[in-house]
């Protein structure tokens, strides 16, 4: 079914004379990563289903510069945010979708002061919006009785204040959403934040996506939910750690919702 | 006479000494650059009575937040006796409110010696937890020494005034009994809520003049105690208890993912996009150049509300304990962040007010205090601030020390360096080409 999907860009949009309601903003992730790419297309299902007259940057979509102001380059991330908002300003986007929580807190809190103001959101937003306005419906059926935990990404949540979203959907799933110890505002980091995605760690006594993954199979879930691809990563390599691969799928918000409504 | 006069003394001593300590901390912390903090009163009044005064974020841990409460309550209304005592002493009165209040005061002073009471416990428990209890957070690298003595001499200076509190009043109590109390009052009791049945307990034996002698050891070992205590906090970990209130109003007040902007480096990056900037153009008249750094690498670099954060932390270790690195063995402790930026600060207030303004001792935070690999352990997940009970920010430290590292002295992890060149080649931290990023639409 994946080829059904249709995907335009702004370019092309605007080419027709016409313009997207939203703005879908991949993400590097979203656009290279093998796992992520499957979250963008789970997103794009949910989109295209609902009709939402969404468009993407394609090839003209650039880092957001998070990793390099976390990693204390701000010059790189200073290029970038100034290539972006002439990009997007151009085009006069006003709204953003975003799957990635640290595209979507750069954008929303760190463009502003330099010219870039959009209405920003994360995809998990949008679906539970979407499903609040019932453009979205889903049968609980394949979920069913499963047991769920949702790991907070600090850039949704800590960062910006946005736990509900996504535990709002899951609950449509009617399966069983169980809470980590830390959950939440106590959410533990899966290790990737701060730049730390693209690096080995620092010694110590243990990974922390490590840590984390063990903290989220001692509720022994079907699934472990995630907001964040890079989230995502590590959880993923986690659960692997442990070879709990058959038992435990790491899954984002996003493809659950897509596989329970059967796109 | 003698008395007042020995305390008329001591009371001066107190106030002055007390004031120059916090005019050095005042003119340390404002060693640091400017932040625009004076913006939305009414939130950060909001913040101010939640977090410091109401210790909102205290009570997401239930039981150490009721004991540090009793002891929060007991401090804060033992202020009115205190007053009493100041009172008395520089007038040589005896319970001077005792007859200008009347009822108010039995009821004033019965609540100081129920929480007196309750902060009492409070105290022994925190020791215990401190010493007894195998608490990790009480036992980090950074927790030996003077630190981890520093916050069990409170304790005991807390003790030892409550002991005081209850030696003055309980004597006074059996002294009005026996008709011998120099305090102005009607009947044979005052009728506070602990020492009119402790008081007899402890002191019924004692003749009127030991009693007497009782009642002043503990009179003046309370306002002794008290102006000790005034004057250790500047050099404790405790002045926490008065920093905590402004430095909750000068709360950080957006969403915590957000990092500042550069504004130096925001200008050269739009010089650089500009065709017409000419990079060799002398500064117009009256232009400041700014020779700013980027980044931090000494306090001065700090914003001033990162050095009272620094003096605001009382070195409880909440942000540690919920840390990612630190909880996973790494050396970073945003807990010591903040003691190492609060000592490197009290270092150079002392090396400029002895050597002036210009002295350079060769050594700064960043490198002599706080090391790269504590700073490049960090995920940036926010735990540590999320956690702090007086809103400090060890985070934005972190990363202005990075901004230095990077941009200063190009001093990077490899694989960071890698991530950083793909960002600027080709718009990805991996090394992907930009013409490819649309490809996932076509792909199966």
């Amino acid at each position: 079914m994946s080829n059904s999907i249709s995907v335009p860009t702004v370019a092309d949009m605007v080419a027709k004379g016409e313009s997207p309601e939203i703005l879908f903003w991949v993400g590097c992730a979203g656009s290279f990563d093998d796992r992520a790419k499957k979250i963008t297309k789970a997103i794009v299902k949910i989109l295209n289903n609902c009709k939402v007259k969404f468009a993407v940057l394609g090839q003209e979509e650039s880092c957001t510069g998070d990793p390099a102001k976390r990693a204390g380059n701000e010059f790189s991330f200073m290029m970038q945010a100034m290539q972006n908002i002439q990009l997007l300003n151009g085009y006069e986007i006003k709204k953003i979708v975003t799957a990635c929580p640290h595209c979507f807190n750069t954008l929303k809190n760190e463009y502003p002061e330099l010219g870039g103001n959009y209405d920003v959101i994360h995809h998990t937003q949008l679906i539970n919006s979407l499903m609040r306005e019932g453009r979205l419906k889903i049968e609980g059926g394949s979920f069913k009785g499963k047991k769920i935990t949702f790991h907070d990404p600090c850039y949704l949540g800590r960062a910006n204040n946005e736990y509900e979203a996504p535990r709002e959907i899951l609950n449509k799933l009617d399966s069983e959403l169980v809470e980590m110890k830390r959950c939440k505002t106590k959410g533990l980091c899966c290790g990737a934040g701060g730049a730390q995605m693209f690096k080995e760690a620092e010694k110590g006594r243990k990974e922390i996506n490590i840590e984390r993954t063990e903290e989220a199979l001692e509720k022994a879930p079907n699934y472990i939910a995630t907001g964040c691809p890079f989230c995502n990563t590590m959880m993923t390599d986690g659960v692997k750690h442990f070879e709990k691969e058959s038992q435990t799928a790491v899954l984002d918000v996003a493809e659950l919702i897509a596989n329970a409504a059967e796109l | 006479m003698v008395s007042i006069i020995v305390f008329t003394i001591l009371f001066l001593f107190t106030i002055i000494f007390f004031g120059w300590n916090v005019l050095k901390v005042r003119k340390n912390i404002l060693l640091g650059k400017d932040l625009n903090r004076s913006d939305n009163k009414a939130k950060r009044i909001k913040t101010m009575l939640l977090v410091a005064f109401g210790q909102k974020k205290m009570f997401q841990n239930i039981l150490p937040a009721v004991f540090h409460f009793f002891i929060y309550a007991a401090f804060v209304i033992t202020s009115v006796e205190l007053l009493e005592i100041v009172v008395d002493g520089l007038f040589g009165s005896h319970r001077y409110f005792a007859h200008t209040l009347g009822g108010v005061y039995v009821f004033i002073v019965s609540t100081i010696e129920i929480l007196s009471v309750l902060a009492f416990i409070a105290t022994l428990v925190f020791l215990a937890r401190r010493n007894l209890l195998k608490i990790p957070r009480f036992h980090m690298d950074e927790m030996t020494g003077w630190p981890k003595l520093d916050g069990n001499i409170i304790l005991y200076l807390e003790i030892l005034l409550i002991v005081c509190i209850f030696t003055m009043n309980g004597a006074d109590e059996v002294l009005l009994n026996k008709g011998s109390s120099h305090a102005d009052v009607e009947g044979a009791t005052f009728g506070f809520a602990v020492t009119s049945y402790l008081g007899p307990l402890i002191f019924g034996g004692f003749d009127v003049q030991t009693l007497e002698i009782f009642e002043r050891i503990g009179w003046w070992g309370h306002i002794v105690m008290v102006f000790s205590f005034l004057n250790y906090l500047p050099y404790s970990k405790h002045f926490h208890i008065l920093l905590a209130f402004p430095n909750t109003y000068y709360s950080n007040l957006n969403e915590k993912g957000q990092l500042s902007n550069l504004s130096n480096v925001k200008k050269e990056v739009e010089n650089m996009f500009d065709p017409n900037f000419d990079p060799y153009a002398a500064p117009a008249e009256g232009e400041v150049v700014d020779p700013e750094k980027f980044g931090a690498k000494d306090v001065q670099d700090l914003t001033w509300k990162n050095l009272m954060d620094a003096y605001t932390c009382t070195e409880c270790g909440r942000c540690s304990s919920a840390c990612p690195a630190n909880q996973t063995g790494k050396k970073l402790s945003p807990r010591k962040i903040m003691m190492d930026t609060r000592d490197r600060l009290v270092e150079v207030g002392n090396n400029r007010r002895k050597h002036g303004d210009d002295y350079d001792d060769g050594k700064s935070l960043l490198g002599d205090f706080i090391t790269q690999e504590e700073i490049w352990a960090c995920t940036s997940c926010n735990a540590c601030v999320q956690e702090c009970p007086v809103n400090i920010d060890p985070l934005s430290i972190i990363i202005d020390l990075r901004r230095y590292l990077v941009m200063e002295e190009s001093k990077v992890p490899g694989e960071l360096a890698t991530m950083l060149t793909n960002i600027e080649n080709n718009g990805a931290p991996w090394q992907f080409s930009p013409s490819d990023r649309a490809n996932w639409i076509n792909e199966e």
